[in-house]
């Protein structure tokens, strides 16, 4: 098996023996990893493989789906997110998300960024929370280009952008983790660029897990890299080990396009 | 031949047609490649033969039907018998009609003598003309039914054919409704033409005294001033009910968009829908013997000891619980057309079902909510049934909700079932407030779509 724990890192999120279920049908089967401060994880395998399912246990976005069940332990620092006693909006303030396709709310710039604050109560003052607006968008590299244009819809912006704001968004709420669930697939190139040139300055300050079907963009970003195939976790290492020199036939199968 | 008959006969030799081009077409010489396949199926040629024989038949039988009449009067006329007839007018008419229900031996006697005396040539003319009809359909079918038989051939494309015939069944079906519309708007128009030259438009629109029972000759304009009308439409129809249907019917549509489970879901979604199935008439009984009281017991408790049991509250009341169904389906579909992941977008920030309800979904299924509102304001006013029933005859320009007001649509019912003479003011009236009503709704509708149309595109 692989070792779940890769030593010299923190770990501020572990999973330990996770299963889901949708329904009688398991997507993730027994399931262990660790989530390492200031690295960037990578989620890699073919479609329909889990990791997806798996990365929205993190947050409990899976909660969304009634039909949905986890079983397993998930910690964040040490606290069990699956306990009753874990609030689950103090939860996803501190595990921020970002989706597949950009999904800024239908308002201005401004009040997409502004968002999560107001929800939790973080700014006392209107100028406090344009100082947090300022912050976010400046470290999700949009507030040059949005600057001038605070109160335009968050839906005008280019799909690049929108995905930057969404990524503004997540970070506003000042999270630890954030989970990004291929950030990029609906971008085109240099929009991508973007983001990743966005992921590698982000890392210093968060633990991220990207899922992505794009094995180059694992290569470029990431640390650390999963391989899940068919709702199991093949194998989990350093990226650069994974894609040089895999231990396992099948992810050597994958990462040299023989199937996915 | 009597009509259904012939009409039956016509059709019984459409389908003697569609068998026998079928049957002939089936024995077609079997194809030796693909390229040489008949283009048509049997039973296509069948259809092309059958609606070449029924169609222009029953076209022109449709057509003999509407002429026929005038041709047997004037033929009725131009007999001896018809010599000492008065002029052409309302008596010549009466006598006539009363002929021919003697020759079609709809009625025993006649009232008039010279009736008596053109019944025989009035059945003579009507039975050469009915032979004349009958001959012509029974040719028409035949030559139709020869045409199509010379066409039974393998390279006839009759399937083209038949498919076409097809696009013009349904959209002459089509057009009959869109035609009925403008007819009945050509109606209003000339109706309300008519008053307007009585009475001037900006009396009717802007005067404030309504009393059609009062009607002045010299000043009719005066007593037929319509603002209390539009006003009690507008509080009965726009506030009281809406204040009823809009909160109740959008926190249904969120419960059941956003918090019901699918088991919830599942039942009381159709009984909402049943709700709005309910006959309005009902929903009238309900507001005027149930609502109506209760409300007028409320109003003397708060020391109104003349409160009527025809007030506005109750009518509006009743209305509002209508259009709650109303409502709760238009902003359920707006919301749900909202995104799902918007509403993970927010979730994912850690907001709850209701912040997210409350700052991102309602938000963006607004315009959608809107236009659900406005169309449901033109079913308020539109309504009137439970107003009829439920809402006070006396026009009144008030801001109490437990005093009586009347609506337009009331107003209407009242004016025409009265027995005052067609040309009168009063009656015309009618078609006045009909047309200022038509206007009304007709442009929430379009101004409902065209905001439902665009927040559509928005979001595809």
């Amino acid at each position: 098996m692989t070792d779940t724990n890769l030593s010299n890192a923190v770990p501020k999120l572990s999973a330990r023996g996770v299963d889901v279920f949708y329904g009688q049908k398991q997507a993730i089967k027994d399931v262990s990893i660790d989530i390492a401060m200031e690295h960037v994880t990578a989620f890699i395998g073919p479609s329909g493989c889990g990791k997806s399912t798996f990365l929205r246990t993190m947050n409990r976005m899976n909660d969304t789906v009634s039909s949905a069940r986890v079983t397993g332990d998930i910690r964040l620092d040490g606290e069990d997110i699956y306990s009753p006693a874990m609030d689950v909006v103090q939860l996803r303030a501190r595990v921020g998300m970002v989706f597949q396709k950009p999904n800024p709310f239908p308002k201005s710039i401004y009040e997409n960024v502004a968002y999560g604050p107001r929800i939790h109560g973080l700014a006392a003052s209107k100028g406090e929370m344009d100082g947090i607006v300022e912050r976010s968008l400046t470290r999700a590299g949009l507030w040059n280009e949005v600057k001038d244009r605070l109160t335009d819809s968050g839906t005008a912006l280019s799909g690049g952008q929108q995905q930057r704001l969404c990524i503004a968004r997540a970070i506003a709420v000042d999270p630890e983790v954030i989970l990004m669930d291929e950030p990029c697939s609906a971008l085109d190139p240099i929009a991508t660029a973007k983001i990743e040139e966005l992921i590698h300055e982000l890392r210093g300050r968060y633990a991220i897990a990207i899922v992505t079907h794009n094995m180059q963009q694992a290569a470029r970003v990431s640390q650390r890299t999963a391989f899940f195939h068919l709702g199991t976790l093949v194998e989990y290492g350093r990226t650069s080990d994974i894609f040089t020199n895999p231990r396992q036939e099948r992810t050597k199968d994958y990462i040299t396009g023989r199937y996915g | 031949m009597h009509g259904v008959t012939l009409i039956l006969l016509v059709l019984g030799f459409g389908g003697i047609g569609w068998m026998v081009a079928r049957a002939r077409a089936a024995r077609f010489a079997k194809p030796a490649t693909a390229a040489d396949r008949p283009n048509s199926l049997p039973g296509q040629h069948g259809w092309h033969m059958a609606i070449w024989i029924a169609a222009p038949a029953l076209l022109f039988l449709g057509i003999w039907s509407a002429v026929s009449p005038a041709l047997v009067r004037d033929a009725v006329l131009s007999t001896p018998a018809a010599a000492g007839l008065p002029g052409p007018g309302f008596e010549r008419s009466a006598i006539l009609a009363e002929a021919r229900s003697l020759a079609l031996g709809n009625a025993y006697g006649a009232f008039n003598q010279q009736a008596e005396v053109l019944a025989p040539a009035y059945a003579a003319a009507q039975s050469r003309y009915d032979w004349i009809g009958t001959t012509l359909a029974i040719l028409l079918a035949f030559a139709g039914g020869a045409f199509a038989f010379t066409r039974i051939r393998p390279d006839y494309r009759a399937r083209t054919q038949v498919e076409r015939a097809v696009m013009l069944a349904l959209l002459v079906a089509s057009l009959i409704a869109i035609l009925t519309t403008l007819g009945i708007f050509l109606s209003l128009v000339i109706e309300s033409w008519r008053f307007f030259r009585i009475v001037p438009v900006t009396d009717f629109l802007f005067g404030t005294n309504w009393s059609p029972q009062v009607i002045r000759s010299n000043d009719p304009g005066a007593t037929l001033g319509a603002v209390p009308l539009f006003w009690g439409t507008f509080f009965i129809g726009a506030v009281i009910a809406m204040i009823v249907a809009i909160p109740f019917g959008l926190m249904s549509a969120v419960y059941l968009t956003q918090y019901a489970k699918p088991g919830v879901r599942k039942w009381m979604k159709p009984i909402l829908e049943i709700l709005a199935g309910v006959p309005t008439v009902v929903y009238g009984y309900f507001a005027a013997l149930t609502v109506g009281p209760a409300i007028r017991d409320v109003a003397v408790m708060l020391g109104m000891p003349f409160a009527s049991s025809e007030s506005a509250l109750a009518a509006g009341l009743v209305m509002g619980v209508m259009i709650i169904p109303f409502v709760s389906s238009m902003a359920d579909d707006s919301i749900a057309a909202v995104p799902q992941s918007m509403r993970d977008g927010s979730l994912a920030m850690g907001a709850t079902t209701s912040e997210t309800i409350g700052k991102v979904l309602l938000p963006a299924a607004l315009p959608g909510v809107v236009a659900g509102v406005l169309l449901a304001v033109s079913r308020a006013i539109g309504e009137t049934m439970i107003v009829v029933m439920a809402a006070s005859g006396a026009a009144s320009i008030t801001l109490n909700p437990f005093e009586s007001a009347t609506t337009v649509t009331k107003q209407i019912v009242d004016l025409l079932t009265g027995e005052a003479e067609f040309d009168s003011p009063k009656t015309l009236a009618a078609f006045a407030l009909g047309l200022t009503l038509f206007a009304i709704t007709f442009l929430l509708n379009v101004v409902a779509l065209r905001v439902v149309k665009r927040y559509r595109e928005a979001y595809e």
